[in-house]
């Protein structure tokens, strides 16, 4: 009889820190104790706690672990999975104020304690790979309900006062979609999961996929019964291998319950499901671009209308729903509509899920109602800016998206609010900055970004990007003139107004965002050459403080170039024609008589 | 999957699987499990207890858990009950079958099986 359960994350951050190794290593040590009979292993999807991975949980108590290493599992195995005694010294812990206190449980941690859970809520719970685990956390009920009790219109009705809107971006209401889908007549229908998340910094769809997959695969059927679909496609990017295993295995389960295929819970519905692999161009998370690539084209958008809702994949209507969007709808149709419409603001229904990265010291993802300020998610439940710095601006919403600086940390996040201040949700990626990161630098990489990921089909993207691009680069290499700025914001509006599809319509959005905030560190680069923050190399300048020089010479024998002179015990100088601003200088003076500008 | 019969018996038969994780307990069953309690035999106590609470189906409620020598080394097995909002109950030399009857009375009768208790056998 088990009587405890180790629950070990399988998902792609902590596989990286060598989780699977301890789980198997975990098999062996209670194989050696004889407890297999007592002590199950669960391999899970993420938790979401990414950044103190690899993480394990040990149920009924709820120990959580974090940062387990292969030679720390012997010792779990024979104190707290043999002897019930906790190892204290893995138990996660947290910090406030300066001082590390344990957190026993992972349901108290600051980190989890205010998060809601809709569409990761068996991740890190469940094992993904055992579709009865699934089903005995309600898995397929849904879809039994649908199937059984209510007419397609129904159902797209349910979905309309759900106020569920698309996670994957642009926020539109998913019941809506379904809705134009289900209008028009046609032999054939669609349903297209779009799980080519490609923001930089997003990972919740993969998480999604890895910790539940059907989950989607349940949402996929219901939206294929509510606008007359049987077939369904899934189109992933090959670089998530985990997610793309899952699934597989997903579907072949499902199929073998008769929970995908034909004559689904003998109500005469047929729908099944198959993966379709993206190569990682990040255009094809673009509805129109994600179509024309699973026909077996080139990944490259077209314009809308048609909209896919009435001529989509193969000319048949067709609709696409995000991962995350997908993810939360089973639980809609259980808990109803209302339940779903008490969480988040007026105009944005439920949770979402945020991806947290850059300079944040709970690196991980978290699921909150809309409506949450900006200030709770990455103060509290991301526990800060590491180091005791200053936080200076989150990037919401990728490359398409914009900063958003500390004097609106009191915003609800929606999906209206963000786009007022500039910004916009997305797939809900958010890149924490700290002060010594350079504003123009950083909108510079997702211009790169852009650059290299537009697909050359309209000429305001192709060309207009790269001109952009060129302009930051003339900027931050100490070059940009006057005029410069007007340009770059000129051109900036008219990428916007021309581009074909939302790639090349949202990429200036972090020029635009960071010139409108920032404006000041734009214009010290342009007109003072120099950059507040000190990132820019061209805009740097060593200079060396002749109060605090004692002229020991270490600097002088320590420049690769010889570009500091002086006599012995006399202040030295820089030549700043010679420096080539690598740092040796200032790391080797004892005396800090050697400053950075 | 022809019915929903089908699915619910499946979910019926994992649920009592999964709602270890849940955390949601509000009773909680602690076998002392140092070396002491091992080598008095709280091994099979705590399968005792693990198999008792399952086939009950309290599973949704009730945790068994261990711990480690509370320093009553001469008494284990030692299995203490902790209710919300009840003072604690400690059970002393406790043997499989023992347990068992603790789960029936305790547990689901909702009364202490006095004589077992660390008050009783002391006064002996």
């Amino acid at each position: 009889m088990i009587r405890t359960h180790v629950l070990i994350c399988a998902g792609t951050g902590c596989t990286s820190g060598g989780s699977l190794s301890i789980a198997e290593r975990l098999e062996g040590e209670i194989a050696r104790l004889g407890l297999q009979d007592e002590v199950q292993i669960v391999r899970t999807g993420c938790f979401g706690l990414c950044a103190t991975g690899p993480v394990m949980i040990v149920y009924p108590d709820g120990t959580f672990y974090s940062r387990v290493k292969p030679e720390d599992v012997a010792e779990i195995a024979e104190e707290h999975l043999l002897k019930g005694r906790v190892v204290e010294r893995l138990v996660h812990k947290e910090r406030e104020g300066i001082a590390l206190h344990e957190v026993p449980a992972l349901g108290e941690t600051t980190f989890y304690k205010t998060q809601m859970r809709v569409a990761l809520r068996n991740c890190g719970v469940i094992n993904p790979e055992n579709i009865d685990e699934y089903i005995a956390m309600d898995g397929y009920r849904a879809l039994g309900k649908v199937l059984t009790e209510m007419t397609p219109q129904e159902v797209i009705d349910v979905m309309k006062a759900s106020g569920l809107r698309g996670r994957g971006g642009a926020g539109f209401p998913t019941g809506m979609k379904w809705q134009f889908a289900a209008n028009n007549t046609a032999d054939q229908k669609y349903v297209v999961c779009n799980a080519d998340e490609g923001d930089p910094g997003a990972f919740m769809d993969r998480s999604v996929l890895e910790g539940d997959p059907h989950a989607v695969l349940e949402a996929m059927a219901i939206a294929g019964y509510a606008i007359g679909a049987s077939k369904g496609y899934i189109y992933v990017r090959a670089e998530y291998p985990i997610a793309v295993h899952r699934l597989h295995i997903a579907i072949g389960q499902a199929r073998e319950y008769g929970l995908l295929g034909e004559d689904i819970f003998g109500t005469g519905f047929n729908f099944d499901v198959d993966v379709r692999l993206g190569a990682g161009a990040f255009v094809c998370g673009e509805e129109t671009a994600l179509l024309t690539s699973i026909e077996g084209n080139r990944g490259e958008p077209r314009n809308k209308p048609p909209f896919p809702a009435n001529k989509g994949l193969f000319g048949k209507p067709t609709i696409i729903n995000n991962v995350e969007t997908l993810a939360n709808i089973p639980q809609i149709f259980l808990k109803g509509a209302d339940w779903f419409a008490s969480m988040g603001t007026e105009k944005s229904k439920g949770t979402k899920v945020f991806a947290l990265g850059g300079a944040i010291n709970n690196t991980g993802l978290v699921e909150i109602p809309l409506g949450t300020t900006l200030r709770h998610i990455i103060f509290d439940i991301g526990g800060g800016i590491p180091k005791g710095r200053k936080f200076k601006a989150v990037q919401t919403g990728g490359p398409s998206g914009g900063c958003i600086p500390a004097q609106f940390l009191d915003t609800p996040i929606d999906y209206e609010n963000l786009t007022r201040i500039g910004a916009m949700m997305g797939s809900g990626g958010m890149i924490v900055t700290d002060d010594s990161t350079c504003m123009v630098d950083f909108a510079r990489f997702f211009l790169d970004f852009t650059v290299d990921e537009s697909c050359g089909k309209c000429t305001p993207c192709r060309i207009g990007t790269r001109r952009l691009l060129e302009l930051l680069n003339k900027i931050v290499d100490g070059k940009g003139e006057p005029e410069d700025l007007d340009k770059l914001e000129e051109l900036c509006y008219y990428i916007k107004a021309n581009a074909l599809c939302a790639l090349g319509q949202t990429a200036p959005n972090p020029v635009l965002s960071t010139l409108k905030y920032f404006r000041d560190e734009y214009e010290a680069h342009v007109y003072e050459k120099r950059c507040p923050a000190g990132v820019c190399k061209h805009l740097m300048r060593y200079e060396i403080l002749e109060d605090k020089c004692r002229g020991c010479t270490a600097c002088a024998r320590k420049c690769p170039v010889g570009a500091i002179s002086g006599e012995v015990k006399k202040p030295h100088v820089i030549d700043a024609k010679k420096c080539i601003k690598c740092g040796a200088c200032i790391e080797t003076c004892k005396f800090n008589a050697i400053v950075k500008k | 999957m022809k019915s929903l019969e089908e699915l619910a018996k499946i979910r019926e038969r994992m649920q009592s699987k999964v709602v270890l994780r849940e955390g949601t307990n509000t009773t909680r069953i602690v076998v002392g499990m140092a070396t002491c309690g091992i080598a008095a035999g709280a091994r099979p106590v705590l399968n005792a207890l693990v198999e008792e609470v399952a086939n009950r189906n309290l599973n949704d409620h009730v945790a068994v858990t261990q711990t480690g020598c509370i320093g009553m080394c001469r008494y284990e097995p030692i299995v203490e009950v902790f209710e919300n909002d009840k003072e604690r109950v400690t059970y002393v030399k406790v043997t499989p079958e023992m347990a068992r009857e603790i789960v029936e009375k305790h547990i689901v009768g909702g009364k202490p099986v006095v004589e077992y208790t660390i008050g009783a056998v002391d006064a002996k």
